[in-house]
């Protein structure tokens, strides 16, 4: 008999596994679901997916009445701007300040102390300053999202670059490389999926900012939809827009992945060379 | 062409290397041997300038060696020596780009066409023309060697730094890579100082051979000293006296550490 941590299971019992607690989970759902609405057929607590469904068709495929706006699209085109917009910003000045000042030893000394500072202050609670100094449009919200996820992007690019081993920049020296030259050809290049990386790690926060900015100061949005109808208790429309949420969460995360994979196929293979 | 004058250098207060003297000429292959932590590699990077001389001089045509890398001396280390996220050509390109001023380091139009070209004869001359589009994880280790050290070759160095460069590789293929840089120190008339632990290697290569030791040794302050050059045998110089000396020095180093 094999020692339990030497079991291993193949492909189709890793999906059997993998899949399992999700079955579970959808029918523990739909199990209260059921109970529920047979004791209270207008209980709005646990919809039944018929509910949701009908929910979610009148709002992505019946044009609002108000102003005949698709409102599930509007939300999530509204929200993936926003939220794709911020984590740029983020990711590019994250990219500049982390890279020099991992770079460059007399930055590190001026900038990396300011960096571990602001990268303690809870960026929501920056929210209503940003609503005093820029107001209550896209800008607030973009940046809350930029300025919440760029500690943490430059933080991680600056340990990265600190990282990369000192033979490869004195061999670059070495060579004729002078300081512009040696961050351009030798850190860049490899810091970029490193940046992907830290942006995939940082997607969760931005996720964050996003939804409190718009629970707050929005007319539309993914979080605003979920906060607006709160207030009717329409868990029909909440728990597919989390879900939604979820997935648009999971895709960006996969999509970021293979680029990484597809853009820098030096980067997972060869650390020891 | 190189001298030390009273060269001492510590850490804090771990003495490495103490009262060094000596001087190569240009042309010269020294290959450096001793125990770990013994200074050879320390020594090394005085002379690529990464690490400053605590006393005393290291002077190179007279003057002091310059206190960061620079193009006159080419280094190939035991990793970590080739670009990982460039192709074997394109670390070979960046080679030559790295030489010409300019911020980004990218070559255009004919300059890029022309570097390619010697770029591909360099290889060539290595043994990677048939590997020219991989990149260096998809490399053995001795390919790898092979590309670092014609990388280094390119910025045209008077003095080659090799630091362990074949510690990592089969007994095999070792031997081409001695043949291959035996052959390019001819070829490009290099001074060579090669850091090994192989005392064979050491004789097989060199034409002089420096052993670094502790002379003296405080069983109770194991940092207190630094170590010397205690021989320093110019190669050719094979006879039974010598080698044997060494492999006492060995042995009681060994029951000694």
């Amino acid at each position: 008999m094999k020692r339990l941590i030497n079991k291993t299971p193949g492909l189709r019992g890793r999906w059997l596994l993998g899949l399992l607690p999700f079955a579970l989970l959808l029918a523990l759902y739909l199990g209260a679901s059921d109970v529920r609405l047979e004791a209270n057929p207008n209980d709005k607590l646990l919809p039944s997916i018929e509910q949701m469904g009908a929910a979610m068709h009148n709002l992505a495929f019946e044009p609002s009445k108000r102003n005949g706006d698709y409102l599930f699209w509007v939300d999530t085109a509204s929200s993936l701007q926003r939220l794709l917009l911020g984590v740029a910003i983020a990711a590019l000045i994250g990219l500049v300040l982390g890279l020099l000042t991992g770079a460059l030893p007399l930055v590190t000394a001026g900038v990396s102390p300011l960096l571990t500072v602001v990268s303690l202050v809870p960026p929501l609670a920056l929210l209503p300053i940003l609503f005093i100094v820029v107001g209550l449009g896209e800008v607030s919200k973009v940046a809350l999202i930029a300025i919440g996820i760029t500690p943490f992007i430059a933080r991680d690019i600056l340990r990265r670059t600190q990282e990369i081993p000192a033979q490869q920049l004195i061999k670059a020296q070495t060579l004729g490389a002078n300081s512009a030259q040696t961050i351009v050809r030798v850190l860049l290049p490899q810091i970029l999926p490193r940046l992907i990386d830290a942006v995939r790690l940082s997607l969760g926060s931005g996720w964050l900012f996003l939804i409190a900015a718009e629970a707050i100061a929005a007319t539309d949005g993914l979080g605003y939809r979920i906060f607006l109808v709160r207030r009717y208790l329409s868990m029909d429309i909440i728990l597919p827009y989390v879900a939604w949420i979820t997935l648009l969460a999971f895709v960006l995360d996969q999509l970021l992945a293979r680029a990484n994979d597809w853009l820098f196929p030096w980067h997972k293979a060869g650390h020891e060379s | 062409m190189i001298e030390a004058r009273n060269l001492w250098k510590n850490y804090g207060d771990t003495q490495v290397l103490e009262r060094l003297n000596m001087t190569v000429a240009e042309g010269e292959f020294v290959t450096l041997v001793g125990a770990s932590g013994c200074g050879k590699s320390t020594f090394l990077k005085l002379l690529l300038g990464v690490e400053a001389p605590s006393r005393g001089e290291l002077l190179l045509d007279g003057q002091p060696i310059p206190d960061e890398p620079g193009p006159d001396r080419g280094i190939v280390f035991q990793q970590y020596s080739v670009f990982p996220h460039m192709t074997v050509l394109d670390n070979v390109v960046a080679a030559r780009a790295f030489q010409k001023p300019g911020v980004s380091g990218f070559l255009f139009g004919a300059a890029k066409r022309d570097a390619i070209d010697e770029a591909k004869s360099l290889l060539e001359q290595v043994g990677l023309s048939h590997a020219l589009d991989r990149y260096p994880h998809q490399l053995s280790g001795g390919m790898r060697q092979r590309l670092a050290i014609a990388q280094a070759l390119l910025g045209k160095p008077r003095i080659l730094l090799l630091d362990e460069p074949f510690g990592a590789l089969d007994p095999g293929i070792r031997a081409d890579m001695h043949e291959l840089v035996l052959k390019l120190w001819r070829d490009y008339k290099l001074t060579v100082f090669m850091v090994t632990h192989d005392i064979k290697e050491g004789f097989h290569l060199g034409t002089r051979l420096w052993v670094f030791d502790k002379l003296r040794h405080d069983p109770h302050a194991p940092n207190a000293y630094g170590a010397r050059i205690t021989y320093d045998i110019p190669v050719g110089q094979r006879d039974d006296v010598t080698l044997e000396a060494l492999d006492n020095d060995a042995l009681t180093q060994r029951n000694h550490p």
